[in-house]
């Protein structure tokens, strides 16, 4: 090719500077909103070259570049590598769709700070990008800042409601906690300055350094708690279930689709790229919060009856599963199982896409429901499908592909993910053996539970009768809304169809994180079959998967109307024969959810409001809570009041004791002095 | 891939088709000897197809798209599912499409297509059937791959094919953990398979059936093509349970001459089957919905303990 090598790094500052211009632009005109809408579609444009670019750069050796910005001596140095690649091409696809969702969103709901929500959201893009390039660590830290702070201000969008800016207080909380373990992390990973030769902050002295293992342990398990408070990983997700319905859909979208991605990215640059050992029981350690993840989700979710709550622990979920699969990768990699690890890899990496991808879908419909009912609550919606078909058809994509069913691109990553699991036994350590194959139990648990909340969000929103009468004014998306669903469900269908073009597009990503393959070995198979290792041994065909079911639905259909015209009579419905109905018949979300709260009592805090038999105006109300407060967070809450009230004997309110303190510290000083 | 395998793929394809429903026709005859009745004969099951086939099916007024293609969704992913399961031949030049993972796929493909069509109506048993169906679902899927994984463990493969082919030539005759699996596995078929104890095929009680709810508003040839894709399904887990644990009889990629014998075997050992079927229901009850976790639970146990006798053994 001829085109110069620096030019995908050029496009990606050439979309940061435009995002930011956009930024700029929406500060000067807060008095006419529609030019502030009229920055989304450009914005999105950014998305759409970003993920060119990514693309471009994902074969490619990596660009390397300093900014001559930043502090003087300390410049800014940036790295489009393989990795970064894959993950801008993720965060410019879903960017592109929630850029073009938002335009049309805009135009419909009637935002009073329009120009705020546009100056956030273009400062919050330029820095998500900026942290995908970033390849020192102050320059990391201030990308990462600027996307915490931007993505609070648009969490907090609705800030006259108390519930919103709470929960807003609590991202800004989890988020600066695990924002100070990343600093730490990196502060250990740091190399002391040697004259001149490179400065110790940037991630190409990091990784220089080999350092030994109780270090090592220790940037690990720093990253994992600075980056799975992003990723949401148990016991640090409780802001996801908190955050994602008190922010505008699209922002939850953002946050459900790419944000949570960085917590992965971060972990993935650190465990693979900056360490250079990778210890088994790591390993263990993720693959067990991944897992535990993964099972809380699901559960969690399967008793919600907020559309949004929903979706943000289904979120929790796929972490989890994502997690499961970094894990798995680093076990492998610690025996020097390397084609296993790049199996288990691809599937990590799969999954992030998935999940970029469907749940942007899904949060984006949420907010098409939301708009056209106003509603959020389960138990208040239904029979949306005759109202808004468009939204309808494309979430049924959504809903089957997170679902894990084929031949959607949910099922390619869990496929992957229990093809990964089944060469887990080959370990030296027998009990490792015994033990990790019970994860892909779980892992199937959990794929049959997402099933289970999928088919529950879906019929339940869309499906039946309309529970409230006012629904049946329900008006379909707008075309904005509409081009943006639709490109992400086509991603949904392509990313399942093709799996072998994208696991291609993988290689160099493998090769950098876990090194060059003994033989190219990750897939055998061509674009329409799928074998990790041999035809005979696991093999999968999404195309002709589909091709012969659609070919057997039309020649069924086509015998039964030939041989069998009978007309179809339209009646009420049958229902074993009893007259009556009425759409609160029907199960609401809490009904469908009842079998799990039965089988999983344990997991769950269900608080349950039973009034007496003399109660003149009864109400029944049962409320699932998260245990996690309980267990961890209002007894360190509780531990904290506790220590300060200790220090509040320290304070007397008499000026003497305060002077005494002086000269007490002073003497103490004295003493010790030099 | 052979092309002179394809007449072969033909030949099960038109074979499972045609002959599920005959399956069917001989448990239910099975269960009737056993009760000392005198049964309704084997092509009762034809004849209930073509009576539905022949009626005017009735629509509710409510009914959207997905109600009415959900049938049709239904029977082409039990037709493709029965195509790649090698019933009598391991050369099926289309079993690579989905192994036994992406076969649990398709079962979930088509589990949650009845389950939607079932909500979509919007009656309160509708909803109670796709939440029941859901419930068993979700709790037999891990079990049923937890017993997949035994074998997939012993051949290391989770191809169907690979699996016939190296359990018929492996050294030995049984493996234990196999045994563990065995069992497992028929608890997880006669839950999918909505059989008793889990379910019960022949009532519509409203209150305590779980795959009748979900079809309740079907009627005409919506009800022949959902009943016929039970019958596939019912076949096609039978099939798998005979790969997986007697594939002997099998033949080997494009022997002809061996159809006549092979299906003959497949005849036999399907029959077998079918009576072992009967029998098992014959002598349960069906128990209530809460147990079925129990159920369920015990058939994921026993797979467990098969995976840990094949490490503890080897075998």
């Amino acid at each position: 090719m001829s085109v110069s090598l620096g030019l995908p790094l050029d496009l990606i500052l050439g979309t940061l500077v435009l995002w930011l211009i956009l930024a700029l632009v929406s500060l000067t005109t807060p008095r006419y909103p529609w030019i502030t809408r009229a920055l989304f579609p450009i914005g999105a444009l950014g998305g759409l070259t970003l993920c060119v670019a990514g693309l471009m750069a994902v074969g490619q050796a990596p660009i390397v570049r300093i900014l001559p910005l930043g502090l003087p001596g300390l410049p800014f140095h940036l790295r489009l590598d393989a990795l970064s690649a894959i993950f801008i091409v993720l965060f410019g696809a879903t960017a592109f769709s929630i850029s073009l969702y938002t335009t049309g969103y805009l135009q419909r709901e009637h935002y009073p700070a329009v120009a705020r929500m546009a100056l956030q959201y273009h400062v919050l893009l330029a820095s998500i990008a900026l942290i995908f390039l970033a390849d020192d660590a102050y320059i990391f830290m201030v990308a990462w800042e600027t996307m915490a702070l931007s993505s609070y201000f648009l969490i907090v969008t609705d800030h006259h409601t108390a519930a919103v800016r709470k929960a807003g207080f609590l991202y800004l909380l989890i988020e600066h906690v695990g924002a100070l373990a990343i600093l730490l992390a990196f502060g250990i990973m740091q190399t002391p300055m040697h004259h001149g030769i490179e400065t110790g902050y940037t991630f190409h002295a990091m990784r220089a350094v080999t350092l030994d293992t109780g270090m090592a342990s220790a940037a690990f398990f720093l990253a994992l708690l600075g980056f799975g408070a992003k990723a949401g990983f148990l016991p640090l997700h409780v802001w996801l279930p908190e955050a994602h319905p008190v922010a505008p859909s699209p922002i939850s979208a953002l946050l459900s689709g790419v944000l949570l991605k960085i917590g992965i990215y971060g972990l993935l640059r650190v465990v693979f790229d900056l360490l250079h050992i990778q210890i088994w029981w790591w390993g263990v350690t993720a693959l067990v919060i991944g897992l535990a993840t993964a099972l809380f989700g699901a559960i969690y979710s399967a008793v919600q009856s907020d559309m949004k709550r929903l979706l943000a622990y289904s979120s929790i979920e796929n972490m989890g599963l994502i997690m499961t699969g970094m894990g798995l990768t680093i076990l492998f990699i610690s025996y020097n199982m390397k084609v296993l690890a790049a199996l288990a890899l691809t599937a990590t990496l799969y999954h992030c896409l998935n999940h970029a991808v469907f749940k942007t879908l899904l949060f984006l419909g949420t907010g098409s429901v939301l708009h056209a009912t106003g509603e959020r609550n389960l138990g208040k919606l239904g029979g949306l499908i005759h109202r808004m078909p468009w939204v309808a058809f494309v979430m049924l994509v959504g809903t089957l592909a997170i679902a894990g069913v084929p031949p959607l691109n949910g099922f390619v990553s869990e496929w992957l993910l229990l093809q990964a699991f089944l060469g887990a036994t080959l370990f030296p350590h027998p009990y490792l053996n015994m033990a990790v194959p019970l994860g892909a139990a779980v892992v199937a648990l959990v794929a049959g539970l997402a099933a289970y909340v999928m088919v529950k969000f879906y019929g339940v929103v869309f499906l039946g009768r309309p529970r409230e009468p006012r629904l049946t004014k329900a008006t379909d998306a707008g075309p904005w809304e509409r081009i943006a669903l639709t490109w992400l469900a086509v991603g949904c269908l392509l990313l399942g169809l093709f799996p072998t073009v994208i696991i291609s597009i993988f290689q160099p990503t493998l090769a950098l994180l876990i090194g060059h393959l003994p033989t190219h070995g990750a897939m055998n198979g061509n674009w329409f079959l799928l074998a990790p290792t041999a035809v005979t041994q696991a093999s999968y065909m999404p195309v002709a998967f589909l091709g012969a079911i659609c070919l057997m639905v039309l020649v069924t259909f086509v015998f039964v109307r030939l041989l069998f015209h009978r007309r179809i009579r339209r009646s009420t419905a049958w229902n074993c024969g009893y007259p009556l109905l009425t759409p609160k018949m029907q199960d609401t979300a809490e009904g469908f959810g009842q079998p799990i709260r039965h089988i999983f009592a344990s997991f769950l805090r269900v608080r349950r409001l039973l009034p007496t038999p003399n109660d003149n105006m009864p109400i029944y109300s049962s409320q699932v809570e998260d245990r996690t407060w309980y267990a961890l967070y209002l007894p360190i809450a509780q531990g904290l009041i506790w220590i300060s009230g200790f220090v509040g004997l320290l304070r007397r309110r008499r000026i003497a004791i305060y002077l005494l303190y002086s000269f007490v510290t002073l003497l103490i000083l004295l003493v010790f002095a030099p | 891939m052979n092309t002179h395998d394809i007449p072969l793929q033909l030949t099960q394809f038109v074979l499972v088709i045609t002959a599920a429903p005959l399956l069917g026709g001989w448990v239910a005859q099975c269960r009737a000897w056993l009760t000392n009745r005198p049964g309704a004969g084997l092509l009762q099951p034809y004849r209930v197809l073509r009576k539905l086939f022949n009626k005017d099916p009735v629509v509710a007024h409510e009914a959207s798209l997905l109600f009415r293609i959900t049938p049709y969704i239904v029977f082409g992913g039990m037709c493709l599912a029965g195509t790649i399961v090698p019933m009598f031949s391991t050369g099926l030049p289309f079993a690579p499409v989905a192994d036994a993972i992406a076969l649990v796929g398709i079962f979930a493909f088509a589990r949650i297509f009845s389950a939607l069509a079932a909500m979509d109506v919007g009656t309160a048993f509708g909803s109670m059937g796709a939440r029941r169906e859901m419930l068993v679902g979700f709790l037999a899927e891990p079990a049923l791959l937890m017993v997949l994984f035994t074998p997939a463990l012993i051949s290391h493969s989770t191809s169907l094919t690979t699996i016939v082919i190296s359990l018929t030539t492996a050294k030995l005759v049984l493996y234990p953990s196999m045994a563990f699996a065995a069992a497992a596995y028929a608890m997880v078929l006669l839950a999918e398979n909505s059989r008793i104890p889990v379910d019960n095929p022949d009532t519509h009680l409203e209150l305590t059936m779980i795959h009748g709810a979900m079809t309740i508003e079907y009627s005409g040839r919506y009800l022949a093509l959902i009943e016929w894709a039970n019958a596939i399904k019912l076949l096609t887990y039978t099939a798998i349970g005979i790969a997986l644990f007697i594939p002997w009889g099998i033949s080997r990629s494009g022997n002809w001459e061996d159809l006549p014998l092979t299906l003959t075997i497949l005849f036999i050992k399907v029959t077998a089957a079918g009576f072992a079927l009967a029998f098992v229901e014959m002598l349960l009850a069906k128990m209530r919905l809460f147990r079925v976790p129990e159920f369920l639970g015990t058939a994921f146990m026993l797979a467990v303990l098969g995976l840990l006798v094949h490490f503890l053994l080897g075998a």
